[in-house]
């Protein structure tokens, strides 16, 4: 594997998803914090996209830009007219509603009729492999289990950009590969296009097609590594050890200039 | 990678493994024994009161037909329960407190969605509701009676500065913690203005608006007791009324049996509150089952 070193668009691949040299700052006159300072990326239609930084590197920054709840400082975002959705760490599943009315409520912002309502919650839940569930309530389900509501609900905006931000961050390990094997499955299944913002390497490494490193303090694009290795593909196998061991190097890299 | 039917055994597997494992329905066995576990020590407590009651009367510490002991109160408590003029008290007495009560929501909702909406107003307004909470509402009184005489209107009035404030309070501080990431999330799934309210906002504080809405209640109850006290509205008949021809009249026994009808109002409908805040908190997983 070879890493990159600049960054350029292939230009085979229509992007998804252009961010074009964004800057963040936060606050006015001397307790500003620039968090993220010039960072373009640029993602494909149906690229999986893993994004690795250590802390402060601005990643949820970037989510949040790409998902429109904000507006960069400078430069642009631009997602092409695609229906953008979001995970994150936390499910954040209504607690008073059931598994069912979750994955509606982004169905009634969109004013569908209750009838394609439920056919939609029916075979999303397929999809996550939570038929039968429509009824329990989110206290009543497992980490893993809720974040697959999530993800039906991401779905049920209709999205096909979908940003996730450490979704397996608080799972245990045995539950976080198999959510593996299962996003992976939805994305080829639904042909989405994934930026997945991750602390995890390995994670990294086990689920894009490439690997975009960004810097701490402030957040810019430093490297980018294409993954090798066909999918499915095993977080365990030594193709990805290998791969990850080269970026964690450079991670590792990036984090002692701060010291 | 497997194929999908192994794949989908093993998440099946996974999440079987997760979930706590169905309980067994509870017998009628078992319900009885729950029922009496809990209210034999309610029983026991009446008891002793009852108990300790008499015993203060036995003592001679003041002639019975000034503190009668419930030997002598029960029976006629029994009786004004079956008289007519009793429940025509009782009623005017709780069509005020709800009346007083339900107006107060209103207003309370209104103050309360405003100030946690209009930034200068909280800052104008948010610690003169919890002011109004702190302050005993029958100062109010005199003021209420000079603004609307001797009337319905001078109770309802009272009743409204006791309970709306804390009734607003637990909307504010409802909406206050609504978790960052519900809202973070509804901002994701596109909830906005009215929508946003319905489906997020107003659920989510449910929780301690029902806490508000407690405390609200029991101030309501109190200012409507020493309203009934306070603006005597003559012949018409309320639990107030009965109090105060009861002390005139020297009417020991009537007098306690009303006091007791108080007290068990105020038990019953903090029963009521206590059932919703428990059972909203169960459907939402806050409490144990």
């Amino acid at each position: 594997m070879r890493p990159m070193t600049t960054i350029t668009d292939t230009p085979t691949r229509v992007s998804a998803v252009e961010v074009d040299a964004i800057s963040k700052v936060f606050g006015e006159g001397a307790g500003t914090v620039t968090a993220i300072d010039g960072m373009s990326v640029s993602v494909g239609e149906h690229e999986f996209l893993s994004i690795v930084g250590a802390s402060g590197c601005g990643k949820s920054t970037l989510l949040s830009l790409v998902a429109g709840l904000d507006r960069p400082t400078t430069g642009s975002v631009d997602t092409a007219g695609h229906k953008v959705a979001m995970m994150f760490q936390e499910a954040a599943l209504f607690p008073w509603l059931t598994v069912g009315a979750n994955i509606e409520v982004p169905m009634k912002v969109n004013g569908v009729p209750r009838a394609r309502r439920r056919e939609r919650v029916a075979e999303l839940l397929e999809l996550v492999r939570l038929t039968g569930f429509a009824r329990k309530r989110p206290h009543e389900l497992s980490g893993g289990m809720r974040q697959r509501v999530a993800m039906a609900r991401a779905l049920a905006q209709d999205a096909d950009v979908l940003l996730m931000d450490e979704p397996f961050g608080a799972l245990d390990a045995m539950t976080r590969d198999i959510l593996h094997d299962e996003l992976e499955r939805i994305w080829q299944e639904r042909r989405l296009t994934v930026l997945f913002v991750t602390h995890n390497v390995r994670e990294a490494v086990r689920l894009g097609d490439r690997v975009v490193l960004l810097s701490s303090r402030p957040g810019r694009v430093i490297d980018e590594f294409p993954v090798e290795g066909e999918r499915p593909r095993r977080i365990d196998s030594a193709l990805i050890a290998g791969q990850a061991a080269v970026i964690t190097d450079r991670l590792r890299q990036e984090v002692s200039r701060h010291a | 990678m497997p194929d999908t039917d192994t794949r989908d055994r093993q998440v099946q597997g996974l999440d079987a493994l997760e979930l706590q494992p169905e309980r067994g329905r509870r017998g009628a066995g078992e319900v009885a024994r729950r029922v009496w576990s809990a209210s034999w020590p309610k029983l026991a407590a009446v008891a002793v009161v009852l108990l300790a009651w008499q015993a203060v009367v036995w003592s001679g510490w003041r002639s019975e037909w000034v503190f009668p002991g419930p030997d002598r109160v029960l029976p006629v408590l029994f009786r004004e329960v079956s008289t007519a003029e009793f429940w025509e008290a009782v009623g005017v007495t709780m069509r005020r407190a709800l009346s007083g009560f339900a107006l107060a929501l209103v207003v309370g909702v209104l103050v309360g969605l405003a100030v946690a909406q209009v930034r200068p107003l909280r800052v104008a307004i948010g610690s003169l509701i919890t002011g109004l909470q702190t302050m005993p509402s029958i100062v109010w009184f005199p003021f209420a009676m000079l603004l609307y005489g001797i009337s319905e209107s001078a109770i309802m009035f009272v009743i409204i500065l006791g309970a709306a404030p804390s009734i607003a309070g637990g909307l504010v501080s409802g909406i206050d913690y609504v978790a960052p990431s519900l809202l973070r999330a509804g901002q994701v799934m596109g909830l906005r203005g009215v929508q946003r309210y319905r489906l997020l906002i107003v659920p989510a504080a449910l929780p301690m608006f029902v806490g508000g809405l407690k405390q609200g209640w029991a101030f309501a109850w109190r200012s409507l007791m020493a309203g009934e006290l306070l603006v005597i509205i003559n012949q018409q008949n309320s639990i107030g009324w009965a109090l105060s021809q009861a002390r005139q009249l020297n009417d020991a026994e009537r007098l306690l049996s009303y006091v007791i009808i108080v007290l068990i109002v105020g038990i019953l409908i903090d029963v009521f509150f206590t059932w919703a805040d428990r059972s909203l908190r169960r459907r939402w997983g806050l409490a144990a089952a």
